[in-house]
């Protein structure tokens, strides 16, 4: 067997060996690491039972089918005939929040056998998390595009508004993700408190009880919940997707001035999470 | 032993040291943080590596000797960027490929394609490379018949080789290898060296940790020795190796002392007996092959005529491997008075396999030989020590060639 290899360079400089970090200054290897985990991650979920993907969609497809029956044949929360969309798409994007951030938290842990083996750019292994997750929303947008579409709900420009919007959610769940895989290594209730935090969550990022509906209640509550981002790109979402009629984030909050809050947020948020694991990441091989 | 450009490094290490800290409890919740807090302050610390430094040229074949703990494994995980050294400076040029276990990421759900994509990208092979060498990799590890078989259905050998076959594309130019080769069999084993050495003749520098002695000797240019995170030693592989024998099998204590299995009836009576180095320094260690000599004082209650004194080398396992008699040596042993001291001196060279020898010595009346003076069985033992044993019950000193032979002679036998 030959080995190929370029051609040896005279003598290769000495370089000085630094020990393990969060992104190693090799961008490329970080992002082909990250993609060829995530590939194979969602082959193995693709793959890994009789129904494969169907099960993937399950999830939210049933919780949305329960949260309809409850919420429009038991309680009435919205009058919007159009509601069921609303939901569908609010249960999909928190579905994948839920699913980037809760997999990210003890995702160094479930890896401990790369991490102590082999020296990579440690961010890799919580964005293998969120890429995975970004495949699952990709295919249930697709999901709720058909919906819509059935619904009545004819495609215009604003759709193409959903681009960057989830880019700023996957910016802001990654910091969340790197933050909290970073924390579990140090603190192993990490896990259970983050239940109960996307539990909370859940109900207040304006995904079952619609804006509208919570402003006729209370307006400063209902402008005090958009300075959550996931609830500010979910309302966004809504009036981008479905129709103008659901108020856009920045005059839910009031005034468009008022969205610097919820990106305040998402920066603080992403600022932080990079800048703690990036702190901790030289020592994750050893605190695990 | 290679063409080589003048030896430039190819790993500089300088001062690293390493420490782990080990608290008493360990903390991994919050409410046992806030509540643990003053108990978790304390705990110890392990140093893993002490001040080490060394060099490595670019071709070498290094070897990392040292027993379980030395720190062998810490400071290739150090040079690997797996931990962060404590203290001190590491530098190499080229790229680093580690192998600290066969098929990290394997997963076993997946067929050979993706599980050998994987493996080769966490090692720093790019996707399109490892697709593209898959069929030379599968061709390596012989496993034509079972690419799409899961890995969860392969043998432990099966993985093995692929992974092996896998680890051994890295494009590196750097070596670091951590004991990899004790899951194969003999056979895997030497496809794995014959490998190195190939890599090695390509340029490639290999750091090769292990505690096998024979490995080092055969296989390394140079080695070093750790002995509790500290260098003890840099030098050619046959000394590391020896020193290694001498720190990890301690000094035996003596068993001397008056027991069972001692009997006589007075007339005589062995002191003292050891066995010395060709230095004079008491040891009960020894290397095959190395010269020693065991001395006895015995001293005489009565007159004696050529007495008997016979003295046994034995074995693990009950055999006599070496004895000797005053009756079968030329001179036979004196002739002495009551109140005689004397001393005995048996040179010899412990051209002996690896084990533990007791010795026995008789000192008897002469005649059958069974009429004890004082006898002493199982005085105390040694320790015989070798680097490259090959099985057989003694080491006898040898040597051995092997030459091509000459066409015609083949004919003439033929």
């Amino acid at each position: 067997m030959s080995i190929a290899r370029p051609e040896p360079a005279p003598t290769p400089a000495l370089r000085e060996i630094r020990g393990p970090s969060a992104l190693t200054g090799d961008m490329r290897r970080f992002v082909t690491l990250t993609r060829t985990i995530a590939v194979m991650d969602f082959k193995l979920r693709f793959f890994g039972s009789v129904l494969g993907y169907l099960w993937q969609l399950m999830r939210p497809l049933m919780l949305f089918g329960v949260l309809l029956v409850v919420f429009t044949q038991i309680v009435n929360v919205s009058s919007a005939d159009d509601f069921p969309v609303a939901l569908l798409l609010g249960v999909v994007i928190f579905t994948f929040f839920a699913e980037a951030t809760g997999g990210a938290v003890a995702c160094v842990m479930v890896r401990e056998n790369l991490v102590r083996k082999i020296h990579f750019p440690r961010l890799v292994i919580p964005m293998a998390v969120v890429v995975v997750a970004c495949f699952n929303l990709v295919l249930n947008l697709v999901v709720v595009v058909i919906f819509a579409l059935a619904w009545g709900i004819a495609p215009t420009w604003t759709w193409l508004g959903m681009i960057p919007l989830l880019a700023l959610l996957v910016v802001f769940t990654s910091g969340l993700s790197m933050l909290l895989s970073a924390l579990y290594v140090r603190y192993r209730d990490i896990q259970p408190i983050w239940e109960v935090v996307l539990q909370v969550t859940f109900y207040a990022s304006l995904i079952l009880i619609p804006y509208e509906a919570i402003e006729i209640k209370s307006p400063t509550l209902a402008e005090a919940l958009l300075a959550n981002p996931l609830a500010a790109v979910i309302q966004e979402s809504r009036h981008l997707l479905i129709s103008p009629s659901y108020v856009d984030a920045g005059n839910g909050m009031g005034a468009l001035w008022r969205l610097v809050v919820p990106f305040a947020v998402l920066a603080a948020t992403f600022a932080l999470g990079l800048w703690f694991f990036n702190r901790e990441a030289p020592r994750i091989a050893e605190e695990l | 032993m290679h063409a080589q450009a003048p030896a430039a490094p190819a790993v500089v290490v300088d001062g690293v040291s390493k420490t782990f800290h080990m608290p008493a409890e360990q903390a991994h919740t919050l409410k046992e943080r806030v509540l643990r807090a003053r108990r978790l302050r304390g705990g110890s610390s392990f140093i893993a590596l002490d001040d080490v430094s060394f060099s490595v040229q670019q071709g070498e074949f290094f070897g990392i000797v040292g027993r379980n703990g030395s720190g062998k494994s810490t400071l290739l995980k150090c040079l690997a960027g797996i931990y962060r050294a404590d203290a001190g400076s590491m530098s190499a040029s080229g790229r680093i490929a580690t192998f600290i276990e066969l098929g990290v990421g394997f997963n076993p759900d997946l067929a050979a394609r993706d599980n050998v994509v994987l493996n080769a990208t966490m090692l720093g092979l790019s996707p399109a490379i490892a697709r593209a060498r898959f069929d030379e990799i599968i061709a390596f590890a012989e496993l034509e018949d079972f690419i799409d078989l899961k890995l969860k259905n392969y043998s432990s050998g099966m993985m093995v080789r692929l992974a092996f076959a896998t680890a051994i594309q890295a494009d590196a130019d750097i070596l670091l290898i951590d004991e990899v080769l004790a899951v194969g069999d003999a056979a895997f084993q030497q496809k794995c060296f014959d490998v190195f050495g190939r890599l090695q003749d390509e340029g490639r520098t290999i750091l090769f940790v292990t505690h096998d002695m024979a490995t080092v000797v055969r296989f390394c240019q140079r080695a070093m020795l750790l002995h509790h995170g500290r260098m003890v030693q840099i030098g050619p592989p046959t000394e590391i190796a020896e020193e290694y024998l001498r720190l990890n099998f301690p000094e035996q204590s003596d068993q001397a002392g008056s027991s069972p299995l001692r009997s006589g009836d007075g007339s005589a009576r062995i002191e003292d007996a050891w066995v010395e180095d060709a230095g004079g320094g008491r040891r009960t260690t020894f290397l095959s092959t190395e010269a020693c000599v065991f001395r006895a004082r015995v001293s005489f209650a009565q007159d004696a005529v050529q007495p008997h004194i016979n003295i046994v080398w034995v074995n693990e396992r009950g055999q006599n491997v070496f004895a000797v008699a005053t009756a079968a040596e030329p001179g036979g042993s004196g002739i002495y008075a009551a109140g005689d001291v004397v001393d005995l001196r048996l040179s010899f060279v412990a051209s002996l396999a690896p084990g533990h020898y007791a010795v026995t010595m008789v000192v008897s009346h002469p005649g059958s030989g069974l009429d004890f003076m004082d006898r002493w069985e199982r005085m105390f033992k040694i320790l015989v020590t070798s680097a490259n044993a090959a099985g057989g019950l003694v080491e006898l000193p040898h040597e051995l060639t092997i030459e091509r032979a000459a066409p015609a002679e083949l004919e003439r036998s033929a």
